[in-house]
């Protein structure tokens, strides 16, 4: 592991995480995370539930405050006093668990809000690239329907293509099929696995042990707050060293996700 | 079929139609149709037995003389309604202010940080203090107080004053309307907002405001039958509107017969606006449980 001293030189990672820890009034959630993601690299944090992947997750994109540590975003430190919040968070996309599209505006609508309100797009061309993205997932024809009229597949999709809407540097998943029938899965993890492919940079919080093995540069088993173990998806899944990863694999084989 | 001969007419219906929606349908449609028409022949018994005894009573003839003199309600309506005009003008513009206000103030309450706790401070003591105190209580203060100070430039209309009056009463209770909105949009809508980048004002526009007052409207348009209702309070402070014209007629001619043309306006302005609203209230409770 580097050193805090020179964290702050590496402009080669997307993203550095030094030293955090968070907690929720007395519960420690998160004790001491390190992680490094270069450019184009996919990480697959997996864990129980409760073990404080979403936590680190919302850290990255500043929406919880953070009790100790440092994260970089090329270089740029997010967590520094005084830094602008919007502007950081412009470059770090999130999709969460439960979609949370915005209910009373049209598909069309959430993926140009961000564009026109905060990168200042005129609607011609906020629409024009919404359009694009749509048109990419196949889901142009549904561009002027409320959210409600969506499946929870398509509205995942629509979710994952309102953060791209925004140009990141870096794409948080979190748990994104959880919420999700067992048929509409697949359709959002192909595209997950397109955005790896274009070389999207993500962090990724899953339960899909087969979609992590598949796409994943390195694989983070959290627990308790830490990182356990991390290595390739090969070692990890295949041999994992430590005896809580191997009770949590097993776990989740017992449980027919393998 | 000679079992058919020993069946009802309805039950034979059944029997005969095919299976189905239409039948059900029917059937039903048949039983809404008989308690509709008992409902209106007891509804007609009741008050035809209630009107009976009222007018056969011995005090009647004095009742109809000094409440239901229909001479002077057609010579007291046009006055009555020339000055509910006045009352118009005070609820539209009150109504006004109220929204604007109100907004402002449920937007600083929900705003957290510590530069804006001063503000936070002010918007939650007025809020306490005008739910608190009584509405004509406010009335007199600002109507009489105000202009009794005799300083330079401050208006002495009491019209000016009314207006502010009823602003402020309504804002602290509408106030807090807007705020049950803010607060029941669920914290992750603002999250995703602010985790596209829109600042905390943008999210509070363009996502949580819109989702909250569409939420609030019906209790807004309750509030706005209570104003409705509340001008009248103004007449205390000396602004002519359809309650101190009643009384000035009444006066007159030593008759309650205005006041029930004022009670009659009220109902006529009320009751739809009452109505919408429960109707806005149910189709809302309809969709509510039709997305669950
Ligand atoms: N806003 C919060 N307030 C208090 N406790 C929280 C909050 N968010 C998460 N926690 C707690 O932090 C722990 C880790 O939660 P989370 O990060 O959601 O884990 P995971 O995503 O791995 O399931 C859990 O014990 C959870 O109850
Ligand atoms: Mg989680």
């Amino acid at each position: 592991m580097t050193s805090r001293g020179d964290a702050a030189g590496d402009a080669a990672a997307a993203l550095r995480i030094v030293g955090l820890r968070k907690s929720f009034g007395t519960l420690e959630v998160l004790r001491g995370i390190d992680l490094r993601l270069v450019e184009h690299e996919v990480v697959c944090l997996i864990g129980a539930s409760g073990s404080g992947k979403s936590t680190l997750l919302r850290c990255v994109n500043l929406l919880e405050p953070i009790d100790e540590g440092r994260i970089f975003v090329e270089g740029e430190e997010i967590t520094a006093p005084g830094v602008d919040v919007d502007r950081i968070r412009r470059r770090i996309g999130i999709v969460f668990q439960s979609f949370n599209l915005f209910p009373h505006m049209s598909v069309l609508d959430n993926v140009t809000l961000a564009p026109r309100r905060v990168l200042k797009l005129s609607r011609a061309d906020a629409d024009a690239q919404a359009f694009e993205l749509l048109r990419r997932i196949g889901l142009d024809d549904k561009a002027r329907e409320f959210p409600d009229r969506l499946s929870g597949g398509q509205q995942q999709r629509v979710a994952i293509v309102r953060a791209l809407a925004m140009h990141p540097d870096l794409l948080l998943l979190d748990e994104v099929t959880s919420a999700l029938d067992p048929e509409l899965v697949a359709e959002v993890l192909s595209l997950v696995r397109e955005l790896a492919l274009g070389g999207m940079t993500m962090l990724i919080a899953t339960h899909e042990m087969g979609f992590a093995r598949d796409i994943a540069s390195r694989v983070c088993f959290l627990d308790a707050g830490r990182i356990l173990e991390e290595g390739p998806p090969e070692q990890i899944f295949r041999a994992p060293r430590e005896e809580r990863t191997q009770r949590f694999l097993q776990r989740v084989m017992e449980a027919g996700r393998l | 079929m000679t079992a058919l001969g020993g069946l009802g007419p309805r039950d034979r219906g059944d029997v005969l139609e095919p299976p189905g929606r239409g039948r059900r349908s029917r059937r039903s449609g048949q039983g809404a149709l008989r308690s509709t028409a008992i409902a209106f022949a007891s509804t007609f018994v009741f008050f035809g037995v209630l009107a009976w005894v009222a007018v056969n009573s011995s005090g009647w003839p004095l009742v109809q003389q000094s409440f239901f003199n229909g001479a002077l309600f057609a010579e007291s309506l046009p006055d009555i309604a020339a000055a509910f005009w006045v009352n118009v003008q005070l609820f539209f513009i009150a109504e006004i202010l109220i929204l604007v206000l109100a907004l402002v103030i449920a937007v600083l309450r929900s705003i957290p940080g510590p530069v804006l706790f001063p503000l936070r401070l002010l918007s939650t003591i007025y809020v306490d203090v005008f739910r608190a105190l009584p509405g004509v209580l406010i009335i007199y203060i600002l109507g009489f107080g105000i202009p009794g100070l005799n300083v330079e430039g401050v208006p002495t209309d009491p019209f000016f004053y009314a207006v502010i009056a009823l602003t402020l009463i309504y804002s602290a209770y509408v106030s807090e309307v807007y705020r049950a909105g803010i607060d029941s949009v669920h914290p992750s809508q603002s999250a995703a907002a602010r985790s596209l980048g829109l600042s905390q004002w943008q999210a509070l526009r363009y996502v949580v405001l819109p989702q909250a007052i569409r939420r609030v409207i019906p209790p807004l348009l309750n509030d706005f039958i209570g104003l409705q209702k509340d001008t009248v309070l103004v007449s205390y402070i000396g602004v002519v509107e359809i309650f101190r014209q009643s009384q000035i007629t009444e006066a007159a001619h030593f008759n309650y017969t205005p006041y029930l043309a004022t009670a009659l306006v009220f109902l006529v302005m009320t009751i739809p606006l009452a109505r919408f609203t429960d109707w806005l209230v149910a189709r809302d409770r309809r969709r509510a449980a039709a997305n669950r």
